[in-house]
């Protein structure tokens, strides 16, 4: 369960960050993506993937999360 | 030497790699690769940030050295107590040329050593006692300190001492800030642990200070300079840029900084991020809670220097990006001048590097700008992320090393011949004499600053200086050199 850290980067992707493994990778695909559900599966470039629980609305990032690794992570 | 193929980089790394046992062999092997600009992502080419191999001379330092040395120690304000043994202050102290302007042992205490002296009876009785002490004292002998850090050493945190609760007495009693550190040299790989810890304490215990005070006025233009140590005056140099721009600087981190700019940091509408790796974590928690972007420039060379500072400048109106444009062109002249004296004597000379942080990558385009090529580069303890960002820098097929060895750094020296190496002084008086020029890339060999325009040009005769310095034809003993076969009959005779 690490903490993950998802910014917005200045082209407009997403990208996530785990400071214990320095892992700084961009998000390919997020689970839920819409004004009233936000989280889910994210899938990364490297094709790793986390879990994060879907929230209500989308967070203003950055944000810090409690994360559950996926397939692949 | 011409340029090297990608087989013959890959073929020297395997020749270097032949003298190690097979599983030494394996695990270095990971850490050397030639650069491909296919690669997107590092840790497909390279390893970093792992435990160096027990037996081989590694360059890196502890979690102390990151965290007392590198983001604590320059804030000139306050006093870091070096709490364990003499010698990790002792030997480390004022070291780093963090210059600073202030009255030392009055209001600045940067290049003093400040150190519980831990004795035997201090580690079977616990030492909270003397910190408790020595900060009482402290605040007897110098009572313009703005507050103290309590810098960990290894044995603390074997006998596991409570230095939060001493911190938090004496907070409370004296009224200023301190902050206690947990940055034993024993965790982590490198010093880089150190700089995560220390800028964790600075998240915890400094930066939220303010939050519910707004007696300090802000502007539209408020930026904080992050990760620039003030080596040689560094700080200076690209902080006069910035100004020239019209930002107003109100944080330098932690160079010639102060507690109090540290506390105004969160007030800020930009943060100016040099040292990625020492200093990007505080400045991700900076956006996180108080929503202030952060970008990475490189004052490094005219080419990059214009073009961080139109990056920066586009974060601003177009005050600030004409304004920018003028300093441009301003400096333009003196950046040309420069480049028209000492590009003739530099160019085509070929550079290895191998330190840390930053300048593996940032220097790469001051060197270019002198005509000069980086053949090698590597960080003592960069992370993945920091070789994300170097593979893009340099040139296909060079060499990249991670935590390279001694051994191996020589041997790849010799091989490539380059006609300058920027390291350590641990490396400085070895390639010296084995006859290569040398510059101490850690503090810029007792010269600098070498940030922005004015740093350039300092950096530009630094290079000449040593490059074309006579002193490289005359090592070899005279009796030693093969005289030439007619002299030898002329002397005969």
């Amino acid at each position: 369960m690490p903490n993950v850290m998802i910014r917005q980067t200045e082209s407009g992707g997403l990208t996530l960050y785990v400071a214990k493994k320095d892992l700084e990778e961009s998000v390919v695909s997020i689970e839920h993506n819409t004004d009233h559900c936000w989280g889910g599966e994210i899938t990364l470039a490297d094709g790793s993937s986390y879990y994060i629980e879907p929230m209500s609305e989308v967070p203003s990032l950055p944000i810090t999360v409690r994360a559950k690794r996926g397939a692949g992570g | 030497m011409s340029v090297m193929s990608r087989d013959e980089v890959e073929s020297l790394i395997q020749e270097v790699l032949e003298v190690y046992p097979a599983k030494a062999q394996k695990d270095r092997a990971k850490h050397l690769t030639p650069n491909d600009h296919e690669v997107e992502q590092s840790k497909k080419c390279i390893t970093s940030n792992k435990k160096s191999l027990p037996g081989v001379m590694t360059i890196r330092g502890c979690a102390y050295a990151g965290s007392k040395g590198v983001v604590w120690g320059p804030v000139k304000d306050m006093i870091h107590i070096s709490h364990g043994p003499v010698g990790c202050g002792q030997y480390s102290r004022a070291g780093r040329r963090n210059y600073y302007i202030g009255t030392t042992g009055v209001n600045a205490f940067v290049t003093m050593n400040f150190t519980s002296d831990f004795q035997e009876k201090d580690i079977v009785f616990g030492g909270d006692k003397k910190l408790a002490k020595l900060i009482d004292e402290i605040e007897t002998l110098f009572p313009l300190n703005k507050g103290v850090t309590i810098q960990s050493e290894c044995p603390i945190g074997l006998i596991g001492d409570d230095i939060e609760a001493v911190a938090k007495k004496k907070t409370k009693e004296h009224g200023k800030t301190v902050v206690p550190v947990r940055c034993e040299g024993f965790r982590g790989v490198s010093q880089s642990l150190g700089h995560h810890i220390a800028n964790d304490a600075v998240r915890d215990w400094v930066l939220s200070a303010r939050d519910e005070d707004d007696s300090f006025e802000v502007t539209d233009y408020d930026v904080a300079i992050i990760g620039d140590y003030n080596i040689g005056g560094d700080a200076w140099s690209s902080r006069i840029l910035l100004e020239e721009m019209g930002l107003r600087v109100v944080a330098q981190w932690s160079g010639d900084g102060t507690i109090s700019e540290m506390e105004l940091t969160p007030k800020v509408k930009l943060n100016l991020v040099h040292c990625y790796r020492s200093m990007n974590y505080i400045s991700r928690h900076m956006e996180e809670k108080y929503k202030i972007p952060w970008i990475e420039y490189n004052f490094f060379g005219p080419t990059k220097t214009v073009e961080s500072l139109r990056k920066i400048a586009s974060h601003f109106d177009e005050s600030i990006q004409q304004k920018c444009e003028e300093v441009i062109e301003r400096y333009r002249p003196e950046w040309d001048a420069v480049i028209a004296r000492y590009r003739p004597r530099l160019e085509g000379k070929r550079v290895m590097l191998y330190v840390g942080g930053l300048r593996p990558r940032h220097v790469i385009g001051a060197y270019e700008d002198l005509g000069m090529e980086v053949v090698g580069t590597g960080y003592e303890f960069g992370h993945n992320d920091d070789y994300d960002r170097t593979i893009k820098e340099m040139g296909d097929a060079t060499l990249l090393y991670d935590d390279v060895t001694g051994y191996e750094f020589e041997e790849f020296v010799k091989k490539v011949k380059p006609d300058l190496i920027g390291s350590g002084i641990k490396e400085k008086y070895i390639f010296q004499k084995m006859g290569v020029p040398f510059r101490q890339m850690h503090s810029w060999d007792y010269s600098g600053p070498y940030h922005g325009f004015d740093g350039f040009a300092i950096f530009a005769r630094d290079m000449d200086m040593t490059l074309n310095n006579p002193c490289w034809s005359k090592l070899q003993a005279p009796w030693k050199k093969e005289v030439a076969a007619d002299e030898v009959v002329a002397a005969s005779a």
